[in-house]
């Protein structure tokens, strides 16, 4: 178990005034069995003219704010105390052979889905960042011989996208088609999240992109820096087993399986569905942007990392 | 006309003619009056009928020529006729697939009770780009997705009418279909009245009424609805203006509308007015850019939120367009007797959803007998009929489907029943028909089907497909009737004298700048044609060399030539001029500036009355440099006189054909600050020219200002300095004359301060004290004038220009700074 304090900032300042801008944002930590929200706060510069909260069609807390009044910088700061357990490695025990889960979500004429079979089938078909293409499923194809289990599976194409892409914030932007990244084999967490997304919907899996947050480490000796971080992503793709409604959460940036250093915000088909802050403004001339996060544990509980233990599982295993 | 040579194709149902030749009973009264009516009254018809399409038509060409192709309405004089026994099956059946379609949004946007119980695979839904994801849960007003809706039908060659496509959100054509019948019923008016025809009025009067009755709105408020356009580059732009003022609701674009709070308001002259209902033309997508498509300026941000607070009502609801799909289509007829508890009335053609590996092998077994369309309409692929895809193109078409089989669905193919028209040899020759029919949700809480609708006919007689792109024409469609039929048309209506509305308070701000723009460019065009008239005649008559230089010089005064650049060598005069009349490409040119006028003109479309769009819809066009070549400059100057004769027509309609409300006033406010500009500046280039040169061209000042004739009935003797002066600065009777505009714009300046409160008369201030030097002016000093006097003259109309354009930029300011401004998206992770 792991308590983290979770500030995140994000500050736009505008050339010009903005007459009018409305924010939409997915900055609210989920509830989860692995994970409580235990204080949540928001702070905003300027006082917006019109607030409104409410959960998106993926279950995400979301809140739309209107700024009515000119102005010519915006601030929004959310500080989340947030707890999280690690994910029970036997957990993943007993998952199936992939095609298994791919056969559930099939369709046959006249059959009726269970609540959560229909439930996966969201994140199982393309959206804008989550693309189906043949070029995807061939990437994915080795990841994925014939009987070889979920968990197995998804490690190995968890594996190989780590391998084979370099982190290069410069390679892309937030407008960047997938299929691009693919081709280029750069980019950054998001990029990662999209194309393990597409290939995993694209052999017939349904998998989720998941925004939240990731501790990082400083190196050793050094003070951990205050806003040097920032926020990330990963999927998290349908597994069912004993339990029905079992995802397993994969980060393809840092090659490992999330645990108690990994902080959920939101999930969705894609980046569009959840991305923190997501604003239309009239105005503004230039605008320059500054996000930072800082995650601080906030107990002297050990971490336990779940990658590891997840990890000496599967290896126990094989 | 012989109507004896009409030959039906065996193999298709015909409209007119049963098996044996014989004319169907409901067709008969119009055969005998084809019969009786000679080859050349026909063709007269015919040509009443082009005429009339041409003349809206032309609208309809005009923005489009500015992406190229364009082609005017075609619309065939001969109605398809259609029995009152026979419709009141098919106006049920449609009205039923209306509300199945609606429950299924309602359903699907809903519990999803269709795809837990497998009635609707998931992936039709989950994976259709229409899907709004945002839009799940949201509780339409009334419970209503669909309010207005079209659906295509084809008659098989038994008789049988199939549908063959559902349009739900935004469907287009019902104003096209109403232009139709306001043409062809004039066509043959004795037959429209004999046969009884059901009207149409009626169905626009359920539109609208459902409308107001559904839109949310607090007590005391009368609902406002608006007609929500992408703009004037969207291609049935036309069809927009049309059902805009035949519905008399503001068309606005989205850039018009605001969000604030959970309220969505337009912004009008007089300050935010709130909308109660969209009538959209948008699709589904664009809606709202901060939570649908965030790459477009279309849409209102925020809209959905006002949505889903259910302050608005959206007509269709954001997402209607899922339904669209030929993959949901194909589950039909058991989701209708699950949520109806009805059997579908009307079948649709046989469909397969190739995403169930069953349907896709049958449909790769029988592609001659299929057309094979896109699942998501979104996607760019046409319908192909099967029969026709061979050899590599059928192994392609093979391929693509077994890589995306959710992508595709096959359509049995029905062959189209055929209809006489008229054909351009002017005899009657059978062509394929589809009809299109529209039905509006009513307050009754179903829906009114439109008796009639938009038929389109096949160029060609041997044609599978229609497309009114590629080559098709229309039909207005009769629906006759056995009783007497309702006398009820818009004009009747039910406002009461306390609703009536006098000043309009929701003109919006974006069609209050082009009133003013429009005005502007009128008398821009107009007063740049009169002087470079003057100056090309002038140019011409080598006996007036200092009259010639005088033009020049006023030309080059007025920004009338274009800039010379430093290094480029001045151009020849006579260049200079042919410029700055043709050439399009100069901004400061007479071609440039009718063009904006034009573009202007369609703006604010719904505003202008039919007379006014259609003379401006005749532009004069300029002479092409073959026609220099051969006559010289002068070949311009018939060019220069329509443009004048347009200026003055464009007046008398600005005068005579508009009501004064205060986008009238902006329209003149437009006329004579442009006017005063232009009359004060070349009367100070005049006097400065003058005083350097000597007096050789009083006589074209007075063109200039259009006011030879005043000068010679009044003084009936050789312009003078002082009498000149007089009439083209001081006299305030001078339509042209320079206090004249001045004391027009405090006119129209103080009615707009009295009606919309607060300063605008301060806006005039300097306007005042700048006609109280006018009226100050000691005339009698011009009587032999010493220079300075002169001069002083000159720097009075110097600052009476500037303080013209400095007014323009205070309005704009004060009333229009937001139009021109997007709205855009930002994304922080």
């Amino acid at each position: 178990m792991a308590r983290y304090r979770v500030t995140h900032d994000t500050h736009y300042r505008y050339d010009a005034p903005v007459a009018l801008s409305r924010q939409l944002l997915h900055l609210t930590p989920r509830e989860l069995p692995r994970q409580q929200c235990l204080d949540h706060r928001r702070q905003i510069i300027p006082e917006p003219s019109f607030q409104r909260e409410h959960d998106d069609a993926f279950g995400n807390a979301s809140a739309m704010l209107a700024f009515e009044a000119p102005h010519d910088e915006l601030w929004v700061r959310t500080e989340s105390v947030v707890e999280v357990f690690s994910p029970d490695p036997t957990s993943f025990a007993d998952t199936p052979a992939w095609e298994t889960v791919r056969n559930r979500l099939q369709y046959h004429a006249g059959d009726s889905p269970s609540p959560v079979t229909l439930a996966a089938l969201q994140y199982r078909f393309g959206s804008p960042y989550g693309r189906i293409k043949r070029r995807f499923a061939n990437y994915a194809a080795d990841c994925f011989p014939p009987g070889r289990s979920m968990l197995d599976s998804v490690l190995a194409l968890n594996a190989k996208i780590h391998r084979d892409f370099a982190f290069d914030p410069e390679a892309t932007t937030v407008a960047t088609p997938v299929a691009d990244v693919l081709t280029r084999r750069r980019g950054v967490c998001q990029d990662f999240a999209h194309v393990m997304v597409s290939c995993l919907r694209s052999i017939g899996l349904a998998a989720r992109y998941v925004s939240g947050y990731i501790l990082t480490t400083p190196p050793p000796g050094q003070e951990r820096l205050i806003g040097a971080d920032a926020s990330h992503a990963w999927v998290s793709v349908w597994c069912p087993g004993e339990d029905e409604d079992r995802w397993i959460d994969a980060d393809p940036t840092n090659n490992l399986l999330p645990g108690s250093q990994h902080i959920t915000l939101a999930w969705g088909r894609d980046f569009g569905d959840v991305s923190p802050l997501r604003g239309v403004i009239l105005g503004g001339g230039e605008q320059e942007l500054k996000v930072s996060v800082t995650m601080l544990p906030l107990d002297e509980l050990p971490l336990n990392n779940a990658t590891s233990d997840a990890l000496a599982q599967w290896q126990k295993q094989s | 006309m012989n109507t004896d040579a009409y030959q039906p194709h065996r193999d298709r149902y015909d409209e007119m003619l049963d098996a044996n030749g014989a004319a169907r009973p409901h067709w008969r009264p119009m055969l005998t009056h084809l019969r009786e009516t000679s080859a050349v009254q026909m063709r007269q018809r015919q040509e009443f009928v082009r005429s009339q399409v041409l003349e809206n038509g032309v609208t309809y060409n005009m923005y489009a020529s500015t992406q190229g192709a364009a082609r005017p309405w075609d619309l065939d004089p001969l109605p398809l006729l259609l029995p009152a026994s026979e419709w009141s099956e098919l106006a049920t059946a449609v009205a039923q697939r209306a509300r199945l379609l609606d429950a299924v949004l309602a359903d699907l946007y809903g519990p999803q009770a269709l795809l837990a119980e497998g009635l609707i695979p998931p992936a039709t839904v989950y994976g259709h780009p229409d899907f709004l994801w945002p839009c799940r849960g949201l509780q339409p007003p009334g419970g209503r997705f669909l309010h207005l809706y079209a659906v295509d039908l084809a008659r098989s060659a038994d008789g049988q009418w199939w549908v063959i496509g559902d349009r739900a959100q935004a469907p287009s054509g019902a104003g096209y279909a109403l232009e139709n019948r306001l043409i062809v019923s004039r066509a043959f008016p004795e037959l429209f009245r004999d046969l009884k025809v059901q009207h149409l009025a009626e169905f626009f009067r359920a539109l609208r009424q459902n409308l107001t009755l559904h839109a949310p709105h607090d007590a005391g408020e009368t609902p406002l609805t608006v007609l929500l356009t992408p703009g004037p580059y969207n291609e049935t732009y036309f069809e927009h203006a049309y059902l805009a003022r035949y519905l008399g609701f503001p068309l606005v674009e989205g850039q018009d509308l605001t969000v604030r709070g959970e309220t969505v308001y337009l912004k009008t002259l007089t300050g935010l007015q709130r909308v109660h209902a969209i009538l959209r033309r948008l699709d589904d997508d664009y809606c709202d850019p901060l939570e649908l498509r965030g790459d477009s300026a279309l849409g209102v941000p925020g809209l959905l939120q006002v949505a889903r607070a259910g302050r608005v009502l959206i007509a269709n609801a954001p997402g209607s367009g899922l339904v669209e799909s030929g993959a949901i289509a194909a589950f039909l007829p058991r989701v209708c007797e699950r949520l109806l508890g009805e059997s579908l009335a009307m079948p649709a053609v046989a469909s397969w959803w190739c995403g169930e590996p069953a349907a896709l092998e049958y449909v790769i077994a029988h592609l001659d007998e299929l057309v094979i369309k896109p699942a998501y309409p979104s996607t760019t692929h046409r319908p192909m009929l099967g029969r026709d895809m061979r050899g590599k193109a059928r192994a392609a078409l093979i391929l693509r489907l077994r890589k995306q089989p959710r992508a595709w669905v096959a359509q049995e193919m029905v062959r189209l029943s055929q209809v006489p028209v008229i054909s351009q040899e002017h005899h009657l020759a059978a062509r394929p028909v589809g009809l299109r029919v529209y039905a509006t949700a009513n307050t009754d809480g179903g829906y009114t089907v439109m008796p009639g609708g938009l038929a389109r006919v096949a160029g060609t007689p041997v044609a599978q497909m229609i497309s009114m792109q590629r080559g098709g024409g229309s039909k207005d469609t009769w629906v006759l009737s056995d009783v007497p039929v309702s006398r009820f048309s818009l004009l009747a209506n039910t406002i009461t004298a306390k609703e009536l509305v006098r000043s309009p308070s929701n003109l919006s701000s974006r069609l209050v700048e082009n009133l003013f723009w429009f005005g502007r460019y009128t008398s821009r065009c107009d007063d740049s044609a009169r002087l470079l008239r003057i100056t090309l005649t002038r140019y011409a008559d080598t006996s007036a060399m200092p009259a010639r230089e005088s033009a020049l010089v006023l030309c080059k005064g007025l920004n009338l030539f274009a800039p010379v650049e430093k290094d480029e060598p001045e151009p020849k005069p006579d260049d200079a001029i042919w410029t700055a009349i043709c050439d399009a490409r100069r901004v400061e040119s007479l071609t440039a500036n009718l063009r904006h006028l034009a573009w202007t003109g369609t703006q604010i479309r719904e505003h202008l009355s039919l007379d006014n769009w259609l003379m401006l819809n005749q532009l004069p066009l300029p002479p092409t440099t073959d026609a220099r070549k051969k006559a010289g400059l002068s070949a311009a100057l018939e060019y220069l006189d329509n443009s004048l004769i347009l200026g003055v027509g464009l007046s008398g309609f600005a005068m005579d054909g508009m009501t004064r409300d205060n986008g009238w006033r902006f329209l003149m406010i437009g006329r004579h600050l442009e006017r005063l500009a232009f009359m004060a500046s070349a009367s100070a280039c005049f006097l400065h020219h003058g005083v350097d040169q000597g007096w050789h061209s009083l006589d074209w000042l007075l063109e200039v200002a259009d006011s030879s004739i005043t000068y010679r009935s009044r003084y009936r003797a050789q312009p003078e300095l002082l009498p000149v002066l007089d009439l083209v600065v001081f006299d305030d009777s001078n339509p042209h004359g320079v206090v004249f505009q001045l004391r027009q714009l405090l006119i129209h300046l103080g009615e707009l301060s009295a009606d919309l409160g607060g300063d605008h008369y301060a806006l005039a201030d300097e306007l005042l004290a700048v006609l109280q030097e006018y009226t100050g002016f000691e005339l009698s000093t011009l009587e032999q004038p010493d220079e300075s006097v002169l001069l002083a003259l000159a720097t009075l109309l110097g600052n009476t220009a500037r303080a013209a354009r400095e007014l323009s930029d205070v309005l704009a300011a004060r009333h229009f700074t937001h139009v021109g401004e997007r709205s855009r998206q930002t994304l922080a992770a």
